[in-house]
């Protein structure tokens, strides 16, 4: 078994513990918080149904919303290139569960759907893996700012005999870089990602010359760092401090894309980006998700090093959170006492984990809920969480196509 | 000891002996025909709403009817029992992406097979999902790396499938499912959908599969496997371990199993109609048969009229004598009356073989 790293934030009791033994016997030691779930809160109209629920959020009248992988994605044939259309989209839905309106029908960057966010403004943020796109709408649902570009084309492969994914292991998925995904109209051509299993790099090093940084050709910088700008890949999160800058999670994949967080200021002017990918303090591989707690620290879900990464504002990095298995979606509560949640959501090829933590902002972990599995009360690969109300959380489920209500008791 | 081995010999040259044909006659001989009928238009769609392929059908306990259908999309439609169009269920779902079969649980829960998002969707009897198996894959990656020929054969994974062909249960509500072209096995979950066990691999023995396309269970919970390339059904006891070859029927591309208390098999051999007309001429029937393997007698043949079955792919026999049978290159859906015979099944026609396990 593979020993966690202790982490820096947690008590010398429960980093030792996990020093000897493992972070098995660690979680075993956290107090499970009892639950229920409502699976049969939101109702949709007739022949309406979602798909894979990429993103859930509540805006402060309680009002529900739904990012979704459903519909019919197609490519379209144009000449001589192919064109990505559709497969997401977003529903709204009133506090007691009701249908409201679907917003954006046939927006450009609906695509592959990500993250869905409400900023203190209640403005509805949407992040999208597939266009790339951070899509920000007003309260009436009309489009405020976009970030980022979608790709005009994808990148068709000739069907070559044996080019398949044959003998693939679960994250082979995303084993093959994404040809042409960086593909830009100025002729500049996708870079090559780091391939699957390279090790660490170091970031203060500088990358080699044939290593072009940032998924892009002719950039220079380590891997998954990105260009200074608003051009993302695989973008999987975004949030908002007090004086309304924005901070993007760039990007979703532990195989492919930018490894990064990238700041700009309220109208979308970049200010800085950190991180690269690799697994040293400060690295990303796979970020799902980005919170920011009341005093401007930045949670950071890096999956692929399974660990929470604590960022001041700047990007500094200040701790980070251990022993929650792979953070796969994260949400904070507001009020004087925040907490943090995070679901250590099943792998596709599995029923294990699922477990939600509740963290504190020190990084003690008050307790978990929850387990993988398909009936109600249990989760099927979260991806989204809102928790609006610290005891009332909105758990949004890829594989369960479905949105769970969770209310959370108080423990005996 | 070695049962099988007469199987595998018969089977090489069988395909020695008609190497251009992808469809097998049928080794059955003097099988009693079995007079019938089919009910013209059954179906009424409303306008603007046609069948495409006509690759799933299945009746629930009210006697409507199901139709899984590549369209424009694929689609599920409901039709009442007189064929009154009831509604569609499903329409845009993410998991229906490319039809396989549709088959309806006791408590009347549709379950749809799709191979093109490589899911089995669970509907409950309000059209509301109630569980789902296996992921579409993220189109995010699937975009680029776009082959068109599908992917991983035998990866053997348990919550995934790789283009899955049909679903069936026992009496605990365990679930059964082939999967299908790529992996050539069949996967056992809990009635909950955790995974339990899985079988079978490619090749010609016993326990062995090419392509299983179809499949069917009894009420003792044995599962009928319809081994399409291999020409031949298997049955597997509930664990999933080989109990009998019966390989006198063709290519099975659609099986199905009757309700207690005496259940009968109904086999398709299916033909691609479109496909050599010399194959056509000698398949295309379907048997009917005790669970022992015994043949009871067959109709039909390979043609697009009515009566003549146009690659026929999924059968409901809910009621043994007023079958469903949904047809590819035809489109369509027929509703099969069949008569009471008047030959008795020969003994020659029994064509069951034991299978010993071979370790």
């Amino acid at each position: 078994m593979k020993l966690p790293l202790a982490s820096r934030t947690l008590n010398g009791l429960v980093a030792s513990a996990a020093l000897a033994y493992g972070a098995s016997l660690v979680a075993q030691s956290v107090p499970d918080i009892p639950f229920d779930a409502t699976v049969d809160l939101l109702k949709l109209p007739d022949n309406m149904y979602l798909g894979e629920v990429a993103g859930v959020a509540s805006n402060s009248k309680g009002h529900i919303f739904v990012y979704t992988r459903t519909g019919a994605p197609g490519a379209t044939v144009g000449s001589s290139r192919t064109f990505y259309k559709g497969g997401s989209r977003l529903f709204e839905f009133d506090q007691s569960g009701r249908f409201v309106r679907e917003i954006g029908q046939g927006v450009y960057g609906f695509n592959f759907a990500q993250a869905a966010r409400v900023d203190p403004q209640d403005n509805l943020w949407l992040v999208d893996q597939g266009s790339s796109n951070v899509m920000k709408f007003d309260s009436d649902g009309r489009l405020q700012l976009v970030l980022s570009r979608k790709p005009e084309a994808i990148s068709v492969r000739p069907t070559a005999g044996g080019a398949g994914r044959g003998g693939a292991p679960p994250e082979g998925r995303g084993g093959v870089p994404p040809e042409g995904r960086g593909a830009q109209p100025d002729g500049r051509g996708a870079g090559g990602p780091p391939p699957e299993g390279r090790g660490p790099s170091n970031p203060g090093a500088g990358a080699p010359a044939a290593q072009t940084g940032g998924g892009r050709f002719g950039i220079p910088g380590p891997p998954g760092s990105g260009i200074p700008g608003d051009s993302f890949n695989r973008t999987a999160d975004v949030t908002w401090d007090r004086a309304g800058n924005i901070y993007v999670a760039d990007g979703a994949s532990r195989t492919a894309g930018n490894a990064r967080i990238a700041k700009f200021d309220k109208d979308g002017h970049f200010i800085r980006s950190w991180g690269s990918r690799g697994s040293d303090p400060g690295q990303f591989n796979g970020i799902r998700g980005i919170v920011i707690d009341a005093q401007g620290n930045l949670y950071v879900a890096d999956a692929g090093n399974q660990r929470i990464q604590v960022f001041d504002s700047d990007g500094n990095l200040k701790s980070q959170i251990q022993n929650v298995g792979v953070p796969s979606a994260l949400c904070i509560t507001s009020g004087a006492l925040q907490y943090l949640y995070s679901s250590n959501s099943n792998d596709p090829e599995t029923l294990d984990n699922g477990e939600i933590y509740k963290i504190a902002l020190d990084g003690r972990i008050i307790g978990k809920f929850g387990r993988a599995g398909k009936l109600p009360k249990e989760f099927g690969m979260v991806n989204s969480l809102d928790c609006r109300n610290e005891n009332e959380l909105l758990v949004g489920e890829l594989t369960n196509w479905r949105v769970q209500k969770v209310t959370l008791r108080a423990a005996r | 000891m070695n049962g099988c081995r007469p199987v595998l010999i018969a089977f090489v040259l069988l395909c020695l002996s008609a190497p251009s044909f992808a469809q097998s006659k049928a080794k059955a001989q003097n099988v009693p025909e079995i007079p019938y009928d089919s009910v013209a238009n059954f179906f009424k769609t409303p306008a603007n709403i046609y069948f495409g392929e006509g690759i799933g059908v299945a009746t629930n306990s009210k006697g409507h009817v199901f139709v899984y259908t590549r369209s424009g999309e694929t689609r599920l439609f409901e039709f009442d029992q007189n064929g009154n169009f009831v509604r569609e269920v499903g329409q845009g779902l993410y998991g229906l992406v490319f039809a396989h079969a549709v088959r309806v649980d006791k408590d009347d829960n549709v379950w749809v097979v799709d191979e093109g998002s490589n899911m089995v969707i669970k509907f409950n009897p309000a059209g509301r999902v109630a569980m789902t198996l296996g992921r579409r894959p993220e189109a995010v990656e699937e975009l680029t790396n776009f082959t068109g020929q599908g992917s991983a054969p035998n990866s053997n994974r348990p919550y995934s499938f790789n283009r899955p062909t049909d679903v069936g249960w026992d009496a605990q509500g365990n679930i059964f499912v082939t999967d299908g072209y790529g992996d050539n096995r069949v996967v056992k979950y809990d009635k909950n959908g955790r995974f339990i066990k899985s079988a079978g691999t490619q090749g010609t023995g016993p326990g062995q599969l090419r392509l299983p396309h179809t499949m069917a269970m009894d009420a003792q919970g044995n599962v009928y496997i319809g081994d399409r390339s291999n020409a031949r059904v298997q049955v597997w006891d509930n664990d999933l371990n080989p109990k009998a070859i019966y390989d006198q029927v063709g290519n099975p591309w659609a099986v199905c199993i009757s309700p207690p208390p005496h259940q009968y098999l109904f086999v398709s051999n299916s033909v691609p109609d479109n496909g050599d007309s010399r194959a056509a001429a000698q398949t295309g029937e379907i048997y009917k048969m005790e669970l022992d393997g015994t043949i009871v007698g067959r109709f039909g043949k390979a043609g697009k009229a009515l009566k003549e079955f146009s690659t026929v792919h999924e059968i409901d026999c809910r009621n043994p004598n007023e079958l469903f049978v949904s047809e590819i290159t035809a489109w369509r859906v027929q509703k099969i009356l069949l008569r009471p015979q008047t030959a008795k099944p020969s003994d020659g026609s029994r064509s069951r073989a034991p299978v010993a396990p071979e370790h």
